[in-house]
């Protein structure tokens, strides 16, 4: 009896440090699998994009021209990223946490400002004139409806003026005529337009959203209509781009809709994106979509009109940047 | 009485509260805390996992979320039930662990599908429902009645360490090998495994001491009625009527950020402050339950989460107000946290420990779900502040009638 007892203490010991082994030697096996290379900078026409093939999450860059070409790294490593004017904004990974910040890169690639995230990364993006930038992060424990589940936090800096806004739930939003006042609202996935004031975002609020068109000098916000998240402005500022769900919990597919006539025209075939489409001209979008069969997300390319199927741009890719 | 377990020699003592701890309080609190490291891994994973690299909406998580949240509750009383029929706590509670740790490697294979995943939270989950009362009944069945609160308070630190190091863990990772799925669960994994075998190595099973009768006294009819002695009865009551007000940690979190002011980039540090509190307070408090009463220093915790909900109201309070309020949360924790299952041990039959502690357990699981869904929808239709107000008025009449309800201090050491 006595002899058993020992002898267990003995074979869990021996059991111990076999995981142990195990589950450092698979960590071990795994970070010796680095990447080298030299780091490029984006050039006009390139797209960039963060690679997803090892999650490492690298930010890439290929020419627009040839999509399936050589994919060249860059410095960043970013959970999201985007840019536009000169500037880039990152999402990334800040310390402890694990805790996350958002860092923008002037056109040299130093380190123009970094701001500490409440949440997850989820949306980046950067006004045409490269001076507004806005960011969206998902904050975990306190949506508040369900316990435990999510909401957001959008901030938008202005670069000329320094003016940091913390959160858009400071700002006056009408939904359907009434002011939002509910302590549940949310908001999300901000475009700013070429005058660098006028902005579409989305806002939630008791699990309905809405599309909403606000100004970053009145701070105020009204709803569009309601349903889309994440608009995307076309660099024409003619068409606002969209995700929108095909039933209740359903999935997302993208949308166009037509600011002047008002048509909204669906485009097929683009089950599953998430994050905000990015214009790569007037007529045509790149966006992130994870195919759902447990493969890695990839970047896929479609014509705004939805005359044509989308087609695969980069494969193992999000956060897909037209570089102008 | 006390009942020896036959791997613990009789201790002839009083039950003072001084005195060494048995070592399977010291094994069950590094199967928690091996086991928490495992779990704050996933939790601090799961919203990178599930919005970045499978992309489901955040409506769909919080579905799954409440999926699983509720899953435990009845497969608590579950546990606690099993182990009492069988006789055998550590088995059953093997079985919870066990299946939390499987769960970790069930994650990959899930896929991008909302389904899938939430069946496999459902199926973490439930083996935390399962091995929640086996794991605190062994505690309460190794320990003299005397020193259940330091018994309690030692786990509870144990494990809330285990919490801590969860996330640095997950962070480290992310940092050095990328943001790819594998790895996170892989270590998960092993850690939850170690769990197991400290488990299966270093904890003994409780072996009553009376021969197992041909019939079991242990039945569904019996668990039922234990609600019929009037001190558990009340107990209960009381425990689930102090959860109805009690506000779930991500709202006390979010609304104290806005309201004090206190950078929003700070948000996902806060719950660091009460873990901390929590670590620190959990043995002292264990201490002052034993000493003082376990009753008393449960109540004093939820006046100290009065205090934490008043600081709630304190427009602009910058970081004083942020960190006392912190600190009474942790504080909170630590008085109620453990204790409470410290005062509720003794006063179930040996026969019945893990169905009692489970019957509490779940009561006041229950009643929080029920004020997380409440103060949601609270929060949906009034101001932050209206809604905090409201809270805690219903606070204080609910505290003055658990005071009532329990006033004649049923908490007699010699239970």
């Amino acid at each position: 009896m006595r002899w058993l007892r020992e002898h267990r203490v003995a074979a869990g010991i021996v059991a111990m440090v076999l995981v142990v082994l195990a589950g450092g030697g698979y960590v071990f096996w795994t970070s010796a699998t680095g990447r080298a290379g030299e780091a490029a900078s984006a050039m006009p026409g390139d797209l960039l994009f963060i690679d997803q093939s090892d999650g490492r999450d690298v930010v890439q860059r290929v020419p627009l021209a040839d999509p399936g070409g050589p994919r060249q790294d860059t410095a960043e490593r970013c959970q999201r990223v985007y840019s536009a004017g000169g500037t880039t904004v990152c999402l990334r990974l800040a310390g402890p946490g694990p805790s996350y910040e958002v860092a923008v890169l002037g056109a040299d690639g130093r380190v123009l400002r970094t701001l500490g995230l409440a949440g997850i990364p989820n949306r980046a993006r950067v006004s045409a004139s490269g001076q507004v930038v806005s960011w969206t992060s998902f904050v975990t424990g306190d949506s508040y409806a369900v316990p435990g589940g999510f909401s957001t936090r959008t901030g938008v800096l202005d670069l000329r003026t320094g003016t940091l806004i913390e959160s858009l739930e400071d700002f006056s939003t009408t939904v359907a005529g009434e002011p939002l006042l509910a302590a549940d609202r949310n908001y999300w996935g901000v475009t700013v337009a070429a005058d660098d004031h006028t902005f579409y975002a989305t806002v939630s609020s008791q699990n309905r959203t809405w599309l909403v068109k606000g100004d970053l000098l009145d701070r105020t916000m009204r709803e569009v209509r309601p349903g889309p998240e994440c608009p995307s402005l076309s660099p024409d500022g003619t068409k606002v781009a969209y995700k929108k769900r095909l039933g209740r919990f359903g999935q997302w597919e993208l949308a166009v809709l037509d600011l002047t006539t008002r048509h909204e025209q669906v485009l097929p075939g683009t089950v599953g994106i998430d994050d905000q489409a990015a214009w790569l001209d007037d007529t045509r979008l790149a966006y992130a979509q994870v195919p759902g069969d447990g493969r890695k997300s990839s970047v896929f390319a479609v014509r705004a009109d939805g005359s044509a199927p989308p087609e695969l741009l980069v494969a193992d890719a999000s956060s897909p940047v037209p570089m102008r | 009485m006390y009942l020896t377990t036959r791997n613990s020699p009789p201790r002839t003592g009083q039950p003072a509260a001084g005195g060494k701890l048995p070592s399977t309080v010291f094994a069950l609190g590094a199967v928690s805390l091996l086991t928490d490291v495992s779990a704050e891994m996933i939790t601090a994973f799961l919203p990178v996992y599930l919005l970045y690299t499978l992309q489901l909406g955040y409506v769909q998580f919080g579905l799954l979320d409440g999926l699983y949240n509720g899953a435990t509750a009845m497969l608590r009383l579950l546990g606690g039930f099993v182990s009492d029929r069988l006789r055998r706590p550590k088995m059953v509670a093997m079985a919870g662990y066990g299946a939390s740790a499987l769960a970790k490697l069930a994650f990959p294979l899930a896929g991008a599908s909302g389904a899938g995943i939430g069946g496999v939270l459902a199926f973490d989950r439930a083996g935390k429902g399962l091995r929640t009362a086996p794991r605190d009944a062994l505690i309460s069945l190794s320990t003299p009645p005397g020193r259940l609160g330091r018994a309690f308070g030692v786990h509870r630190a144990m494990d809330t360490f285990g919490a801590l190091l969860g996330p640095l863990v997950t962070f480290w990772i992310l940092a050095e090998l990328g943001t790819g799925a594998s790895p996170v669960f892989v270590v998960s994994f092993c850690f939850a495994v170690l769990g197991c075998i400290v488990l299966a190595t270093f904890v003994r099973e409780h072996v009553p001491p009376t021969p197992k009768p041909a019939r079991s006294p242990v039945s569904w009819r019996a668990c039922a009625g234990l609600l019929r002695d009037r001190r558990i009865r009340r107990i209960t009551l009381a425990a689930g009527l102090l959860g109805l007000v009690t506000i779930s940690d991500a709202f006390v979190f979010v609304v104290l950020q806005k309201t004090s002011g206190v950078p929003l980039e700070l948000l996902p540090l806060l719950p660091l402050g009460t873990a901390l509190v929590f670590l620190a307070a959990a043995v002292p408090m264990g201490l002052a339950a034993d000493r003082f009463g376990r009753w008393p220093v449960f109540f004093a915790g939820h006046v100290l989460l009065l205090g934490v909900y008043a600081a709630l109201l304190v427009p602009n309070g910058g970081f004083p107000v942020a960190v006392a309020a912190l600190v009474g949360h942790g504080l909170f924790y630590a008085a109620t946290d453990g204790v409470l299952m410290a005062y509720a041990g003794p006063l179930v039959p040996e026969a019945l420990r893990a169905s009692g502690l489970a019957v509490v357990q779940t009561g006041q699981a229950v009643a929080r779900l029920l004020s997380s869904v409440a103060f949601g929808f609270l929060l949906a239709a009034m101001t932050m502040r209206s809604a905090v107000l409201l809270v805690l008025g219903a606070f204080v009449l609910v505290l003055v009638g658990s005071a009532l309800l329990l006033r004649r201090r049923p908490d007699a050491l010699a239970a």
